[in-house]
């Protein structure tokens, strides 16, 4: 038998929706080993985030809670985190990999020093070894790897697991968070403005490329996410318009920009260079809107029109606000 | 400041990988390799502190085979004055056992801040810097897109989902660099001269036991060929039905 500690990712008082797709993952391998799933989160107030965690299914629920805790410290959550999954007696540790995951997993890793396979797609447990799979080289490659030394620590590409919601009554243990000096301080988050949909975890990600000849024509791409609704797109780039300084470039997909696998994806002006198709080509279904019928975006994509974006855009973005107002 | 640079050798971002008959590793016949993009970036914030600072050294390390003299060189000729090849036969995919071997070494050296890249472009890992600095006991900024020290503190910023974290930390640190950070320099021609005479240790990569072993390395199912619904915004009916009665995404 042998434990697994899915780690919840809270920001502001808020679970993290990748941290129960997560969770998903820690349950399908706890049924392979025979343990149960432990939840642990780390923040200044839990409650809202532990009752949402109650309802995933997971077996128990841990939670590192305390005003030094409001903020995420990568050194002080590491060390925490790594006690209580000693405590949970681990074998393995799993985390979405989000910027918290992907700072914090690692630190983990070392403090049980464990194995660490990351941006892991699929994840199982067979004749006594835990294995990871993860794209390499920029997706161009699938490297499975089994894990030789405990725990194995993964984290795992939001959008590709389920949500949990297998309900449960999993008891909450607190655990007072330790103070102490922190070797790096947050001082401050900036919010982006107006609220918008973080592009890792949007449903739909509609993104632009050199087709659009102006920065400001980047308004028809706005409205064409806008069209789906609040915080279902969010808006891409390629790097010609993050370079041309049109975009910023946290909105950039591909090898040098964000990796985003969402259902729904829309490559509007974009040839399809290998480094793009590196950040795009695992979203489920993919849409491009090139001029030009052999650009090629379109042997990637699911359905594609040829044609003027500017023409096509527009009548794109009604038809989406007439669904999305008639549903 | 004493800095210690960690870089790698990965194949061009253009690179076609082809898997090799062994199944567990690419055929690298034809493969260009360079300098991992993020690790230009680490290279280029090590020189700027140095000339911010006007003292300190700067060392370049990387764990690879004897092919990556090139790119260690390469970091002389932008400026670096120290180069170490830690060798193995090895692809270093196995984050654990890599961080634990740099950090066995990084205690051997004066050390006040190591620049890493984000990510490495092979094993697209992303987590060598954190699961290195744990080991070290040092602060740890991941993702860094700004920096500024003064009076021995450094300010960073980095994206986290939906806004931006300003964190600061003290050195000893491990600081990893994401692209925004700055503009890497290009080896000048008096450089790669100088660069001649520059050092460039080799050592046998002292590596701990394997904590991870590759099973398979497969190609990626391609993607089932799409198909262009048609032409201009007269298509757009036949997308949306496309997109809610075959994807069902809508
Ligand atoms: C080391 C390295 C890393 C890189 N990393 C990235 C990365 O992370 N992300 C990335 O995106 N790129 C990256 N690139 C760059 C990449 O190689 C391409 O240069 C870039 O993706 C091209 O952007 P684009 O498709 O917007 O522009 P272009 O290649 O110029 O394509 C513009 C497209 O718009 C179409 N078009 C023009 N007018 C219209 C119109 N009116 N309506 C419809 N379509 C129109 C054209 O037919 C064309 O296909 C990287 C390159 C290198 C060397
Ligand atoms: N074999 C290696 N030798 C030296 N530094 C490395 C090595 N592998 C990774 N790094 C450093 O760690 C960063 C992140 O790599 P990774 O976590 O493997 O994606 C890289 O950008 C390098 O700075």
């Amino acid at each position: 038998m042998s434990n697994i500690v899915v780690i919840a990712e809270v920001r502001g008082g808020q679970l993290k929706r990748p941290s129960l797709e997560a969770a998903t993952a820690a349950l399908q391998l706890a049924s392979a080993t025979g343990g149960k799933v432990t939840a642990i989160a780390c923040g200044a107030n839990l409650d809202a985030a532990c009752a949402e965690l109650q309802k995933s299914g997971v077996h128990q629920i841990t939670a590192i809670e305390g005003a030094a805790f409001a903020n995420y410290s990568g050194d002080a959550y590491a060390k925490a985190i790594a006690d209580q999954a000693k405590a949970a007696g681990a074998t393995g540790v799993l985390m979405a990999h989000t910027a918290m995951g992907k700072d914090l997993l690692p630190r983990v890793a070392a403090l049980l020093e464990g194995s660490i396979t990351t941006y892991a797609v699929a994840v199982s447990f067979a004749n006594g070894s835990f294995m990871a799979t993860k794209p390499v080289f920029s997706g161009k490659a699938t490297m499975t790897v089994r894990a030789l030394k405990a725990p194995f620590c993964v984290t795992l590409r939001p959008n590709n697991f389920a949500a949990a919601s297998g309900g449960g009554s999993a008891a909450t243990t607190k655990v007072a968070a330790p103070g102490g000096d922190l070797l790096a301080v947050v001082k401050e988050i900036i919010a982006a403005g107006g609220g918008k949909t973080p592009l890792q975890e949007a449903k739909v990600v509609v993104a632009g490329g050199r087709g659009l000849k102006e920065a400001q024509h980047f308004k028809l791409i706005e409205d064409l996410a806008a069209a789906f609704g609040p915080g279902v797109a969010a808006v891409g780039a390629s790097r010609a318009v993050v370079d041309a300084g049109w975009r910023s470039h946290s909105e950039q997909v591909g090898q040098t920009g964000k990796v985003v696998s969402p259902p729904l994806y829309f490559a509007i002006g974009i040839s399809g260079a290998i480094q793009h198709l590196a950040g795009m080509r695992t979203a489920r279904t993919i849409v491009a809107i090139n001029k030009d019928a052999d650009a090629p975006i379109f042997k990637v994509a699911d359905f594609g029109i040829v044609g003027d974006a500017f023409e096509i855009v527009p009548a794109l973005t009604q038809a989406i606000a007439a669904i999305v107002a008639s549903k | 400041m004493d800095i210690v640079v960690c870089i790698k050798r990965v194949p061009a971002t253009d690179a076609t990988i082809k898997i090799a008959a062994d199944g567990k590793s690419i055929d690298t016949t034809g493969v260009q390799f360079v300098l991992n993009a993020y690790d230009e970036f680490a290279v280029e914030q090590a020189l700027k502190i140095k000339e911010q600072l006007g003292t300190g050294t700067v060392t370049v390390v990387t764990i690879g085979s004897k092919d990556a003299q090139k790119e260690l060189r390469d970091t002389l000729g932008r400026g670096a004055d120290k180069a170490v090849l830690l060798t193995t036969d090895q692809w270093m995919h196995d984050g654990a056992s890599t961080a634990a071997a740099l950090a066995a070494w990084i205690k051997t050296q004066p050390c006040n801040l190591v620049l890493c890249g984000r990510q490495a472009m092979d094993s697209d890992n992303n987590q060598l810097p954190a699961n290195l600095a744990t080991r070290l006991g040092f602060a740890c900024i991941t993702e860094v897109t700004k920096l500024t020290l003064e009076n021995g503190t450094f300010t960073a910023e980095r994206d986290i989902e939906g806004a931006r974290e300003v964190v600061t930390c003290k050195t000893p640190a491990v600081i990893s660099c994401h692209k925004g950070l700055n503009e890497p320099r290009l080896p000048s021609l008096k450089g790669i001269m100088a660069a001649k005479k520059k050092p460039l240790e080799e050592a046998a990569a002292q590596l701990p036991a394997a904590t991870v072993e590759i099973v398979s390395l497969t190609l990626p199912p391609a993607r089932a060929a799409g198909r262009i619904i048609g032409n201009g915004a007269a298509a757009v009916p036949a997308l949306i039905e496309a997109l809610r009665n075959e994807a069902k995404v809508l």
